[in-house]
């Protein structure tokens, strides 16, 4: 306990918080100035003609391209498509990993039966199961939905199953000292307890969900980014396929950035904290 | 059976706010407590000294319902809270909602102020637990112990883990919170200054029995200089073994 209340708030002197915001401003200049010079350099190829654009298009290209599918409801429709695919799988998955590691976590029977499965299952690459579940549940939406979840699920279990487990032993002997219920010490003490593991885990969870929608909609789609690229690919339009790589690229930052402020407003109890280390 | 209208445990506690009666503990093969008897009076304030592993929590844990009685009888009131070494507090639950910590409704909001302003954290109703010093930490953990006006306050180490000058303060918050309150306190402690400085009866516990038990008839406060208190102390000193 000592130590955690340590790591929460370090001691700082006024002139190393300077530093250390001088620096990180200029790690922040770094890191998007190469970024910036990499962009420079391809636009710069792509016009002397460096680069074939049948193998890559130009930023400027892309972003044309962006714009014209905006214009032409493309990309906006499969946008909506594969956010409502990940929405899905998240929601269904994130409630299944809850409900398996509420009940591992809970009680001793729980965890024999649920834990060990959940452990090896955890080893098989989710992806592996495509085939089966095209053959299971068809091509239509529920075998994309059902393979979300099925990756988002292990996340969430793990870090909540990990959160419960490690709850402060004392802080329940203190509960029942107080009298409290069963029930008012896993709502009072276990789930706010082991909130912030399993906000952790839906972090994994959302980036997850992202990786295994690209795979199930480049299998096996009509519609979606996924499906969009793969259509492209077709017609060698690889400013296309840049494009749909863009989009995931900002949904998954976005999609983590949402995250993180959930964090913010569910644990200001914690004040200001270092990154977790989490279980995916 | 009998027309006697007390209950068996009415019976045995007889005008004590705690009766316990060959009381034994053990783990596996080591007996912890042996054929342990021992009454507070209510409103009494005793101090439980003791070596390192020589059953004091063992004892508080068993008065506390924390574990289940298997050799022995305890008699307490249902009314008892603990204060631990740490305070316990959960840092997702500001002071106040910590202070009612399963007390339903809203009234016992206000009663949680009243009794923090009393242990002297008013200023800090809406803290996070992680904001708090060793000092505030321990009196909102006193605060949670009182709200529940037990009839039996055990304190198991309260101050230990504090600096020598929160120490005293809090001592001498303790004693007026014990006056106002009205409660039998049991404290351990491994402090014979602070036993004397508080208690009304110092017990020490050693090999599984109490073995030695001093009245401390001195009135308060207390002084160290005071020849009475040397003298205690010196006996108290003795009992624990260690000699000057
Ligand atoms: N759950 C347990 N299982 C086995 N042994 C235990 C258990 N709890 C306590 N003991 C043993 O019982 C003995 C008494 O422990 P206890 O915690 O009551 O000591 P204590 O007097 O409070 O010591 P301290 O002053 O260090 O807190 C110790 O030898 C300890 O190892
Ligand atoms: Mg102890």
């Amino acid at each position: 306990m000592v130590e955690l209340v340590m790591n929460l708030f370090p001691a700082r002197t006024a002139s190393h918080q300077l530093s250390l915001s001088i620096g990180g401003l200029l790690r922040f200049c770094r890191r998007y100035l190469s970024v910036a010079l990499v962009l420079v350099l391809w636009q710069a190829g792509a016009q002397a003609g460096l680069i074939p654009s049948r193998l890559l298009a130009s930023p400027v290209q892309i972003v044309h391209t962006a714009w014209s599918l905006t214009l032409d409801h493309t990309l906006p429709q499969n946008l909506l498509v594969s956010l409502g695919r990940a929405g899905a799988g998240l929601v269904l998955g994130i409630a299944v990993g809850v409900a398996l590691a509420l009940v591992a976590g809970l009680s001793r029977v729980g965890e024999d039966i649920v834990d060990a499965p959940m452990q090896m299952a955890r080893t098989l690459p989710a992806l592996a199961l495509v085939p089966l579940f095209i053959l299971w549940f068809g091509i239509g939406e529920l075998p994309k939905i059902l393979l979300v979840a099925l990756g988002v699920k292990f996340p969430v279990y793990l870090n909540l199953y990990k959160g419960i487990r490690s709850i402060d032993p004392k802080l329940i002997e203190l509960a029942k000292t107080l009298g409290l219920s069963r029930w008012k010490i896993i709502r009072d003490i276990i789930i706010p307890g082991a909130l912030p593991d399993l906000l952790v885990g839906i972090r994994f969870a959302v980036g997850i969900s992202w990786l295994m929608l690209v795979v199930a909609e480049q299998v096996n789609a009509d519609s979606g980014i996924g499906h969009m690229m793969m259509d492209a690919e077709d017609f060698l339009r690889t400013d296309i396929i840049l494009v749909g790589l863009a989009v995931y690229a900002v949904l998954g930052l976005l999609s983590d950035q949402i995250v993180r402020l959930a964090e913010g407003r569910l644990l200001t109890w914690r004040g200001r904290t270092a990154v977790q280390g989490g279980t995916r | 059976m009998s027309a006697n209208p007390l209950t068996k445990a009415e019976f045995e506690l007889a005008g004590n706010a705690v009766s316990i009666r060959h009381f034994t503990r053990r783990f596996g093969e080591t007996t912890v407590l042996r054929n342990l008897n021992l009454d507070i009076a209510p409103g009494e304030f005793v101090a439980l000294l003791g070596h390192s592993g020589s059953g004091k929590s063992t004892l508080l844990r068993a008065l506390a319902g924390l574990d289940t009685v298997e050799e022995g009888q305890i008699d307490r009131p249902s009314a008892v809270s603990v204060v631990f070494q740490e305070h316990r507090l959960l840092p997702w639950k500001n002071v106040t909602d910590n202070v009612t910590l399963g007390l339903d409704g809203k009234e016992w909001n206000a009663q949680a102020e009243a009794i923090l302003h009393e242990v002297g954290l008013g200023h800090r109703l809406e803290a996070w637990p992680l904001t708090l010093s060793g000092g505030e930490a321990q009196r909102a953990a006193l605060a949670r112990a009182l709200i529940r006006e037990p009839k039996l306050l055990m304190l198991d180490e309260p101050f230990a883990a504090l600096d020598a000058l929160t120490r005293l303060r809090m001592q001498k918050l303790v004693l007026d919170l014990w006056k106002r309150h009205d409660c039998a306190v049991l404290l351990v402690t491994h402090d014979v200054d602070e036993a004397l400085a508080l208690a009304d009866r110092a017990l020490v516990l050693e090999r599984g029995e109490i073995r030695t038990e001093v009245e401390i008839p001195l009135t308060r406060p207390r002084r160290h200089a005071d020849p009475v208190f040397e003298a205690l102390r010196e006996r108290l000193l003795h009992a624990l073994g260690v000699t000057s």
